[in-house]
Formats: C-alpha cells, sequence, structure tokens
C-alpha cells in the first residue's frame, strides 16, 4: 500500500490535491468555533448553496472564470446573513434557510433551461458532493488556492483576539469601543472565501462538515479558546489528509470520505470526553 | 464636573421615547443604585450610557477627563457563554481590548493588569480553569475582573447577583463595596430594593409616572420610596 501511495503521489494531481486539501481543512477549521458559538452552524450550508446558484449563473453566462463571479456573490449573501443576526425581521435560521433553497432552486431551474451540457445531472451532482475536480487542478488553480488560504490564515491570527473578544461577548465589546460589526463584516468576509474554496474539495453540500466537525470534536476535549482552535485546525488537516489518501487508495469520492474521516474523529472524541468524565 | 452629568435625557427605541426628562449627576467615588419596575427603562438607560443606542434626545456629558470608552460594564450572561470553551485568563485579558486599538496581540503591560484583576477578585487560582465549569458566582468575578481591566474608575453593572444564592450574593455585594471604596465610581441596575437602600450612596428610581434622583437618605424619605419599598416587601412576603 505504501508502495503504491508513493507512485500515486509522483502525479502532480495527487501532489496539488493533498497540498490544496490540507490547506483548505486548515481554513475552514479556524472559523468553526467562533460559528458554532454564534449559532451559525448552517451558515456554511447557506453560503455554499448560494455559491451553487452563482455557478450556476456562471455556467449558463459561459464564463471562462466563473470564480469572478461567485466570490463577490458569496461575499454579499454571508454579509447579509451574519447582519440580520441582530435585530432583523426575519431571524438568522430563518433567513438562511430562505436564501439557501431559493438559491439552490434557482440555479438547478437555470440550468436546466440553458442546458449547455450534455451531462447536466453529472454536472450537478459534482457541485453538490464534491467531484473529482480536486484531482484535476491547474497549478493557477493551486496557486489562487494557496494564496486565499494563506491571506486567510494571516487574517485569522492577526485579528484572533478580537474575533475572542467579539465572539465571547458583543455587548462588552461595543461598550468598551471595539468596533464589533467590522469584526462581524471581516468573518462574514473570510467566511465566504472559505466557503468558495471548499466547494471544490467536498462540494456545496458538505462544506458545514468541514466548518464545524472539527471544532466541535475539540471542543469535547479541551477546554481555552486558544486549544480548541489549534487543535481543532490540527484534526482537520489530519481527517483531510487521510480523507484523501484514503479516497486515492480505496477509489471513493473525494469529499464524502474526507467528511467521513472527520465524523469517526467526532465521534472518538466524543467518546474520549465520555471516558475521561466517568473517571473524574 | 461631575464623571458623568445626564442632561434632559429620553430613552427609547426609534424616537418613541419609554422615559423622558432623565436629569441626574454621578461623582467620582458614588455608588448609584438604579432601580424601577421591569419594563421602566433600566437596562435601556445603561444602553445608552454606554453608547450602545442613541438617545431620542438630551445629552450624556462626561467630565473630569473621562473618556467614552473608559467605562467597565458588566452585562448580564448571555447564553453563548454558557458553553464557551474559554479560560479565565482568556476571558479577563480581552477586557484589555479597548487599550490595545488596533495593535493585533496584547502586550506585557496588559497581561500584567489582567493578574492583578484577578488578584484583585481573588480567582488567581482559577486562570487556567474553563469559565463555563465554573459556579455562577465565580463567573461574576471573572467578569468583573474584566470590566476592571476596561476602567479603574466607573463600572456599569446589570443585575450582578441575578441567579445568585444567598450567600454569593452578599458576597459579590461585598465585594463591590470594597471596589466602591477603594475609589470606583459604581453604577448599579438591581431588582433588589433593599440591598439598594443598604449599600448605594445615591438612588435613581425609574417609572413611566415619575423618576426619583437623590441620596439614600433622601429616597428613604420620599413618597414613592416608601411606596416602592412597601410594595416590594409585600411582594416577598
Amino acid at each position: 500500500m505504501i508502495e503504491k501511495m508513493i507512485l500515486y503521489l509522483q502525479y502532480p494531481f495527487v501532489r496539488y490535491a493533498l497540498i490544496v486539501g490540507v490547506l483548505i481543512a486548515l481554513c475552514s477549521s479556524l472559523l468553526g468555533v467562533t460559528l458554532v458559538l454564534k449559532r451559525f452552524s448552517f451558515i456554511g450550508d447557506g453560503l455554499s448553496h448560494v455559491a451553487f446558484g452563482a455557478i450556476s449563473i456562471a455556467a449558463v453566462l459561459n464564463l471562462t472564470n466563473e470564480m469572478l463571479l461567485v466570490l463577490p456573490v458569496t461575499i454579499i449573501s454571508a454579509v447579509l446573513l451574519l447582519r440580520t443576526g441582530q435585530n432583523a425581521k426575519i431571524r438568522g435560521d430563518a433567513a438562511i434557510a430562505m436564501i439557501s433553497v431559493g438559491a439552490m432552486a434557482f440555479g438547478y431551474l437555470l440550468m436546466n433551461i440553458f442546458s449547455t451540457s450534455s451531462n447536466l445531472s453529472g454536472d450537478i451532482c459534482s457541485t453538490l458532493f464534491g467531484s473529482t475536480s480536486i484531482l484535476t487542478l491547474t497549478t493557477k488553480e493551486v496557486w489562487l488556492c494557496t494564496v486565499l488560504s494563506l491571506a486567510v490564515v494571516i487574517i485569522f491570527i492577526l485579528f484572533y483576539n478580537k474575533i475572542f473578544a467579539v465572539t465571547f461577548d458583543e455587548t462588552f465589546a461595543k461598550a468598551v469601543g471595539t468596533k464589533a460589526d467590522h469584526y462581524n463584516l471581516l468573518i462574514a468576509l473570510i467566511i465566504a472565501i472559505i466557503i468558495v474554496l471548499a466547494m471544490n474539495l467536498v462540494g456545496s453540500l458538505l462544506i458545514s462538515a468541514l466548518i464545524i466537525f472539527p471544532a466541535l470534536s475539540a471542543m469535547r476535549l479541551f477546554h481555552s479558546f486558544r486549544s480548541v482552535t489549534l487543535f481543532s485546525a490540527l484534526l482537520s488537516v489530519v481527517c483531510a489528509f487521510s480523507g484523501i489518501v484514503i479516497s486515492i487508495l480505496a477509489g471513493t469520492p473525494v469529499g464524502s470520505t474526507i467528511v467521513a474521516v472527520d465524523v469517526a474523529a467526532f465521534a472518538i472524541c466524543y467518546a474520549a470526553e465520555r471516558i475521561r468524565g466517568s473517571r473524574a | 464636573m461631575a464623571l458623568l452629568t445626564i442632561q434632559e435625557l429620553s430613552l427609547g427605541y426609534e424616537s418613541h421615547a419609554i422615559v423622558e426628562g432623565l436629569n441626574f449627576a454621578v461623582n467620582e467615588g458614588d455608588y448609584l443604585c438604579i432601580v424601577g419596575e421591569n419594563g421602566s427603562g433600566k437596562t435601556t438607560l445603561m444602553k445608552t450610557l454606554l453608547h450602545l443606542q442613541e438617545p431620542v434626545s438630551g445629552r450624556i456629558v462626561i467630565g473630569e477627563g473621562l473618556k467614552k470608552n473608559e467605562i467597565g460594564y458588566l452585562p448580564q450572561q448571555t447564553l453563548v457563554q454558557r458553553d464557551f470553551p474559554a479560560s479565565v485568563s482568556e476571558i479577563v485579558l480581552s477586557g484589555c481590548q479597548a487599550r490595545s486599538g488596533l495593535r493585533p496581540f496584547y502586550s506585557a503591560q496588559e497581561k500584567q493588569l489582567a493578574q492583578e484583576n484577578m488578584q484583585r477578585m481573588g480567582i488567581s487560582s482559577l486562570a487556567r480553569r474553563c469559565y463555563r465549569e465554573l459556579s455562577g458566582g465565580q463567573q461574576q468575578r471573572v467578569l468583573l475582573a474584566r470590566a476592571l481591566c476596561a476602567t479603574r474608575r466607573i463600572l456599569l453593572l446589570d443585575e450582578p447577583v441575578a441567579g445568585l444564592d444567598p450567600w454569593v450574593t452578599a458576597e459579590m455585594y461585598q465585594l463591590i463595596t470594597e471596589l466602591n471604596q477603594e475609589g470606583v465610581t459604581i453604577i448599579m441596575i438591581s431588582h433588589d430594593i433593599e440591598a439598594a437602600v443598604r449599600y448605594a450612596s445615591h438612588i435613581l428610581h425609574i417609572s413611566s409616572a415619575s423618576v426619583f434622583f437623590g441620596t439614600r437618605a433622601e429616597y428613604l424619605e420620599s413618597e414613592v420610596g416608601k411606596l416602592f419599598l412597601m410594595q416590594q416587601k409585600g411582594s416577598e412576603m
């Protein structure tokens, strides 16, 4: 098996997939804790459905670089969704549900009416569940992905203390003069970038898993914000790496294999918490 | 010049006023208790003092070199915080966020300040513990230490003893009184009128019918004070 892996590693597309997969997993886990605690676990789902709608429009318009449309649309939706959290007529979860299913329906409708492809259901299936596209990345896409991921990580480190403050107690943060709204906007921006990146890896239906499972697993075992964040990043990277390796060796779909590994990791963490709890 | 001077302040939501014509002043070293029935606008007043909300009309003047954001705040606990994985020292340190401005990391001085305030609140031994595993009283001490990192001069406390048992409540009042004696100005919202007249130097009583502001002695002599105290005692029996 190791020989087989070494053989595979000689192909650049396998190496690209591993690099991109690990980077995306790292980014997506960073904001997981914040989102879970702000009760926004489903924002990943909502936004990825919006991204799906945007991709369909890009496909219909025959855009060569769909990122140019998908990224701005997703960012705008993220900003709108996080804003509704505070004082909107339609509350957070309902707003997410509305936007996500709406965008999904429109996307599928558009693709059906203006179909340009001979294999429509195949196309859609791969957008939803993650395709082999992670294995067919061009060098340009790898670079784009690397740059965006590094940007996300750097921004997160620079604003780590502010993100913590705004997540833990927004009212207090505002009272002492922290521009909480700006940081919420920043969080929305980062999430949107992560979603668009992660669609390549696991497809739009499974993105939430990538964002929340590492955070939830880490929260079983650790008790400070820093250790939870570090452990969830580490766990996410390990899961994504092993998921990709398994999927290559076993010929399973990449996205769902990674998520399956994430679920297994969560189960282990949960069990560990229980065992520790019964001992104490 | 007082620390805070409130002039003809009207409070409410979207230009609909709940309370009108508030006038009072808070001087350095005062211990002001804000009392009144539920829905009378106590929390709205506090939010307005913290600049979280715009007043409908009127002005809040700050004096004695107090900066706008130099007010420490002890909010009521939120649901999010009940399962937040954060250590005590992380939370206390976050009180320094206003000092650090746009600087991404906390300085050694700020960490020192957090240490001192944990000591002051008697929670140094809990520094590495997880916030959600602490008792109600311990959690309030953590949030007080955080508020003290944001200010040395004035604290706004929103129902600091809500949900605490009588023993811990007494401890909490003791702690607040000690802070006041050390020179920290206290503004506290409270349901607990008996504690208010026992500890506070000044009372602000808000209701839709009338507003009372004066010292504790004046309040105990006033019609509104006597009536409210009697009602509260009556409802507790």
